[in-house]
């Protein structure tokens, strides 16, 4: 008998720079594009969403304060990589979503990444400003990370989707908690792996399959994420998401052109200083 | 022959020997009950009632200790259902800055004293380090063994330093602290305990927190275990006190859960347990706020210190 055995992946959570299972145990089964079983993904649970965010504000500060220029040949490494896994990219899209377009949706991906990895020592001197005061003063703008993002990632578009949301969110500085989309989890898994094997330190990027229903109020709705963004949450229940996340005064953020620096502004925060000119 | 309770021979009338695997089992499951609803807020309130909220840095000064007294005193100053710590635990230098900052408080002034925490000098001094901190109004003095001596084997010497430093405390509480990380068997730690407790120790505690590793769950068990062989052999009720990295609001209520399945309700008091802590107790009103209001908070809505 030379029949090799099936070596099947086990898709886990990605917290804190670690794949591990939710603490529930629980799992639930994911359908590929025509009905049928995929594969199992695991099932987020609030404890899992609150480690995450513990995990995220642990590193956030020592993310945020990288200089610009680091963060963008991380963000650049994140493509690398996901180019030397093209076809195992290419293959967990065609396995969730169908074979049409994915090899389209893996190289727009990595393309993503690619442009704001480039954004990510520019967007101070484009949207910063030296600002005409009245008086003796150097009245100076610049974007700073909010800090920690929350993003419920887009159903459709497993990959893309996800990571047009995800980058800017980086290229800004900030740390993430993302819920993946439910109904394809798993191309976001192997986006872990590639982000797991770039630079990105462990902490930054925290993703969490499981149930939208369960996770999105948790996270709309905690104290210590800053930002929301809200590609993914379902028009019938947005108003209670938003009303949630005014709990803390959380900035809600809608997704806006596919690609551009006002994408990564949309997760900073505009600083003014005022600085006294010499006597 | 019958052995007063006051004698270093009670340790080995009492004896007894550790199941290393046993013992670090039982702990592991009792770390696996979990806690719900009404029983984890009680669980938390209590843990802040049990609280000795330590400070025992080198840079520590009066301001730094007025700071966390205040802290002590209302943990939540906007929320007055929140109780206050049983002990403000700090350095023998600073007991008048914490005696004047917690004047008409109910919480206890705590000085570790005794060479704190080597305890690597002459008894007399360490005599002496407590007498002058009760008379400065120190209520509670946590005292720490030589360990070297312990190690050495010889118990003797342990338990007269113990009765010496006993006699000096006069009527403050003696906290006997055993540094467990540094004994290097459960058996040592059995043994140890029984010792500073025939001495006439009123809490025996795990550790300084200076030395890794500090308070585990098993370690606490062999103690509390040994508190309950004392307590049956001589009707005397010794505390436990837990020290050195717990940090979170569930390792807290783990060690309840312990101290309960062990020696039962009568220990879950301040009076017979503690747990020496410095970021705890923020953690403890974050998950209380968790459990009223259920939502998770950030750590910017607590006082520092």
């Amino acid at each position: 008998m030379d029949t090799r055995l099936e070596v099947n992946k086990t898709y886990k959570l990605y917290v804190g720079g670690r794949f591990s299972r939710s603490e529930s145990g629980r799992s639930y089964a994911v359908s590929g594009p025509t009905g049928g079983f995929l594969a199992n993904a695991a099932r987020a649970s609030r404890k899992d969403l609150r480690d995450a965010v513990v995990a995220a504000r642990k590193v956030a500060g020592s993310w945020a304060g990288l200089s610009a220029y680091n963060r963008g040949q991380v963000l650049y490494r994140v493509a690398e990589m996901m180019e030397a896994r093209r076809d195992e990219l290419i293959d967990e899209v065609s396995a969730a979503e169908g074979g049409e377009g994915a090899s389209q949706q893996v190289e727009e991906a990595v393309d993503c990444w690619v442009y704001y990895a480039g954004w990510t020592d520019k967007i101070s001197q484009v949207t910063g400003a030296l600002n005409p005061v009245a008086g003796p003063y150097f009245n100076l703008t610049a974007p700073e990370p909010i800090g920690i993002i929350g993003i419920v990632a887009p159903e459709t578009g497993s990959l893309l989707g996800l990571v047009e949301r995800l980058a800017p969110a980086l290229c800004g500085g900030n740390a993430v908690v993302l819920a993946c989309s439910q109904a394809h989890p798993h191309p976001a898994i192997a986006l872990a792996e590639c982000l797991h094997t770039s630079d990105v330190p462990a902490g930054v990027v925290n993703l969490l399959t499981g149930f939208k229903d369960e996770l999105v109020p948790v996270l709309a709705s905690h104290g210590d994420v800053d930002a929301l963004d809200v590609s993914g949450v379902a028009p019938d229940t947005a108003a209670d998401v938003e009303a949630a996340a005014a709990s803390n005064v959380k900035r809600i953020v809608r997704p806006g052109p596919r690609l551009g620096p006002y994408e990564v502004t949309a997760f900073m925060e505009m600083k003014t200083v005022w600085h006294p000119k010499g006597a | 022959m019958t052995a007063s309770t006051n004698d270093v021979e009670v340790v080995h009338r009492i004896g007894g020997s550790v199941d290393e695997v046993g013992a670090e089992a039982r702990a592991a499951m009792l770390a696996s009950r979990s806690l719900k609803a009404e029983a984890k807020l009680w669980g938390l309130d209590l843990a802040v009632r049990c609280c000795d909220l330590t400070t025992l840095e080198g840079a520590d000064s009066p301001a730094s200790v007025r700071q966390l007294a205040s802290k002590a005193m209302r943990p939540a100053p906007l929320d007055h259902s929140i109780p206050h710590v049983a002990a403000l635990c700090i350095y023998p230098r600073l007991v008048p800055a914490a005696v004047e900052a917690l004047k008409g408080s109910a919480v206890a002034v705590a000085s570790v004293a005794t060479a704190f925490p080597s305890g690597q000098s002459a008894l007399e001094l360490r005599v002496a380090e407590i007498e002058r901190a009760h008379a400065e109004g120190a209520s509670e003095i946590d005292s720490v063994i030589s360990r070297g001596a312990l190690l050495a084997g010889d118990d003797t010497g342990v338990y007269e330093e113990v009765v010496a430093a006993k006699k000096a405390c006069g009527d403050a509480h003696l906290k006997v602290i055993l540094e467990t990380g540094e004994l290097g068997s459960y058996d040592r730690v059995r043994r140890a305990s029984l010792i500073a407790m025939a001495a006439g120790a009123d809490f025996i505690k795990t550790s300084t927190g200076k030395i890794a590793p500090a308070a585990t769950l098993p370690v606490a068990l062999v103690m509390a275990e040994a508190i309950r062989d004392f307590a049956d052999f001589s009707g005397r009720r010794v505390g436990l006190k837990v020290a050195g990295g717990i940090r979170s609001a569930k390792d807290a209520l783990r060690y309840l859960v312990l101290v309960h399945e062990t020696l039962g309700t009568e220990w879950l008091t301040p009076e017979r347990f503690r747990i020496g802590a410095s970021s705890l107790l923020n953690d403890l009103l974050m998950q209380m706020d968790k459990q009223r209001s259920k939502t998770y908070s950030d750590s910017d809505r607590y006082t520092v210190a």
